[in-house]
């Protein structure tokens, strides 16, 4: 028990922090990932690395510290969030690590990409324990949400002022790339804009749910009110335009809706939301071109097979051959698909692991997203409960958009899957999403500590105090 | 590599990713459903007076209306404080509500609630509260938006 050393509690209090429940979940996740790598090393070489022992110190040390941060800073934090991050970082690096052996054995030009990911991991711990120890309260945070607003507006559109040289790759204008470091502002502009939208909702629903209409049981709100969400509307469909980037636009006006919704409870605006986004999605797919080709492309795939269609006829075909249950950690051809390091790292999980591995790994995501909704209930501020609500809804989004494309549900996108894809931006800053909504967790689950040591009744001095 | 330890791989890794999976959910059951203290923010029991709290008397307080409707509150020895106020037990934001607006006091096992001389007052059932009043578990506590009662 690491509570803080001012608590007035007594001894005899017992409030589990479940730290030590959070110690072993993490040290089942680093085995998981350490044994993942022997497997895939046995299996596709016949031998060990010698490397292996570096990397299993390694991230063992990389956990050490963040639990032993959490344990430190945040001692009542949810003892679910980071075990699920483990796994999911451990999995990641195993997947990548499995196509760069892949890539190796055919001959091809060898791209380690697994120790650039390592390191990208490290960085994002390091960001976690930043976050832990700098916001020692979420309520503080409230207080920067129109800078935050600002920094991730500008985070957002600098991409799209930056010359394509710097900013473009595969035809999206998302990235930064300086001196051989790709990346990708979007991912930070995320986290700020769910700051404000979580500050900016709890000053202003009182007037958001008003309702002026009843129109087939729905309760309309009044036309001025739509300004706010209009704004969320041109801003994802300017990021549309400006950076032909689907994913982002998508993923942005979900959280903002959805956030909304969570802050009127009325479900109107989920209606309101669903309108704009058919709309923009029809005026879109007309004018554009990349919007209309990943349509078609969803649509039939096959069609497309020599062209545009390829990547997802080969991640259906990867997921086709790994079955119920997978052909083993080294055992298929996930190189096959292009780009499954980071798009389609799922479609390489499928082959390898199954429907039930991949359904294994859903539901850790679903454990990530249900203590995040969990801590949001549990919260006594609303604009943690908001705050908490949205980075919740935010991994859940992106999973749901990353895998219906990989799996051929929904249009391709081109959003990371969260701590499984290689990429540095998007690790790094899910590790700072995951430090808020630990911070979140650790003031929703503390016991209350009255401020000032609390009196009988009777011993209180009387007070008049102005409201 | 034989073909069995191939096997053994394969299927012992997704029986590991498994058991991470349960071993998870049995802190998420735990959480649901065990009655352990401290799930939900507790007001510990002050060690000092070490009362034997019976199973009469109310054991939470919910919020049943309002912007933090579903939020539950562990019930122990000490006050509950309750207004827009930072440091209160239940941060309230609410133009409605004063920043120290109500104050819910155990005393013997049971729970009186009392006005800290807020501007828009608080009422139990219909009644606006002046002097302490005692409360029953289900009877609803009105401050501005929010309604709260206490549960046994």
């Amino acid at each position: 028990m690491a509570g803080p050393v001012t608590d007035p509690r007594g001894p005899g209090a017992t409030t589990p922090t479940r730290r030590g429940t959070e110690a072993a979940l993490l040290a089942f996740a680093v085995l998981i990932t350490v044994v993942a790598q022997a497997i895939v090393d046995l299996t596709v070489t016949g031998s060990l690395r010698p490397e292996m022992a570096t990397f299993s110190a390694w991230i063992t040390v990389l956990w050490v510290v963040a639990h032993l941060v959490v344990r430190r800073w945040a001692s009542y934090a949810d003892p679910l969030l980071l075990p699920a991050v483990a796994l999911l970082v451990g999995l990641g690096l195993t997947v990548i690590h499995r196509l760069d052996l892949a890539s190796e054995r055919a001959g091809e030009v060898a791209r380690e990409d697994a120790p650039v990911q390592l390191v990208w991991a490290t960085l994002g711990v390091t960001l976690f324990v930043a976050v832990l120890v700098v916001v020692r309260d979420h309520r503080t945070l409230s207080r920067f949400a129109y800078t935050l607003a600002l920094l991730g507006i500008a985070l957002l559109a600098l991409p799209a002022v930056l010359p394509a040289s710097i900013s473009e790759v595969n035809g999206a204008k998302i990235w930064i790339r300086v001196a051989g470091f790709s990346i990708q502002p979007g991912e930070f502009a995320k986290i700020c804009l769910v700051v404000f939208f979580a500050a900016y909702l709890v000053d202003k629903r009182d007037v958001l749910a008003l309702a002026s209409k009843k129109v087939a049981g729905l309760e309309l709100p009044r036309g001025r009110d739509l300004g706010p969400v209009l704004l969320a509307w041109i801003l994802s469909i300017l990021v549309l335009v400006f950076e032909r980037d689907l994913g982002s636009s998508l993923l942005l006006f979900g959280i903002f809706v959805v956030m909304l919704y969570v802050a009127t409870e009325r479900a109107s605006w989920l209606f309101i939301g669903l309108a704009l986004f058919a709309g923009g999605a029809m005026i879109a797919y007309q004018i554009f071109a990349h919007v209309q080709a990943r349509v078609d492309t969803w649509l039939d795939p096959s069609a497309y097979y020599d062209g545009a269609g390829y990547q997802l006829m080969q991640s259906l075909f990867g997921l086709g051959t790994g079955g119920l249950f997978g052909a083993g950690l080294g055992g298929g051809r996930p190189d096959q698909v292009p780009v499954a390091k980071s798009d389609f790292i799922a479609a390489a999980v499928g082959e390898e692991l199954g429907l039930f591995g991949l359904v294994a790994v859903i539901v850790v995501y679903l454990i990530l997203v249900e203590r995040g909704l969990r801590t949001s209930l549990v919260v006594r501020d609303a604009f943690g409960k908001l705050l908490a609500a949205g980075l919740a809804f935010a991994i859940a989004w992106q999973v749901f958009v990353v895998l219906g494309g990989v799996t051929g549900l929904l249009p391709l996108t081109g959003l990371t899957t969260p701590f499984l894809a290689y990429g540095g931006s998007s690790l790094v800053a899910n590790f700072v999403l995951v430090a808020l909504l630990v911070r979140i967790s650790d003031a929703a689950r503390r016991p209350a500590t009255p401020h000032a040591p609390s009196m009988r009744l009777g011993d209180a001095p009387t007070e008049v105090v102005t409201p | 590599m034989t073909e069995l330890v191939v096997q053994i791989f394969r299927f012992g890794f997704l029986l590991l990713l498994w058991l991470f999976i349960f071993a998870a959910f049995r802190v998420v059951r735990a959480d649901l459903f065990g009655g352990r203290p401290g799930r939900v923010a507790a007001v510990p029991p002050r060690s000092a007076t070490p009362k034997k709290r019976g199973a009469r008397g109310p054991k939470s307080l919910v919020v049943t209306a309002g912007p933090l409707s579903g939020t539950k509150i562990t019930l122990g020895d000490q006050p509950i404080l309750i207004g827009r106020a930072d440091d209160s037990t239940l941060v309230l934001t609410d133009d409605f509500a004063s920043s120290r607006h109500a104050r819910l006091t155990n005393r013997g096992g049971q729970w009186y609630v009392e006005d800290l001389g807020s501007t828009n007052g608080t009422y139990l059932d219909q009644q606006r509260v002046q002097g302490p009043l005692l409360v029953a578990p289900g009877q609803p506590i009105r401050i501005g938006q929010t309604a709260l009662e206490l549960r046994s």
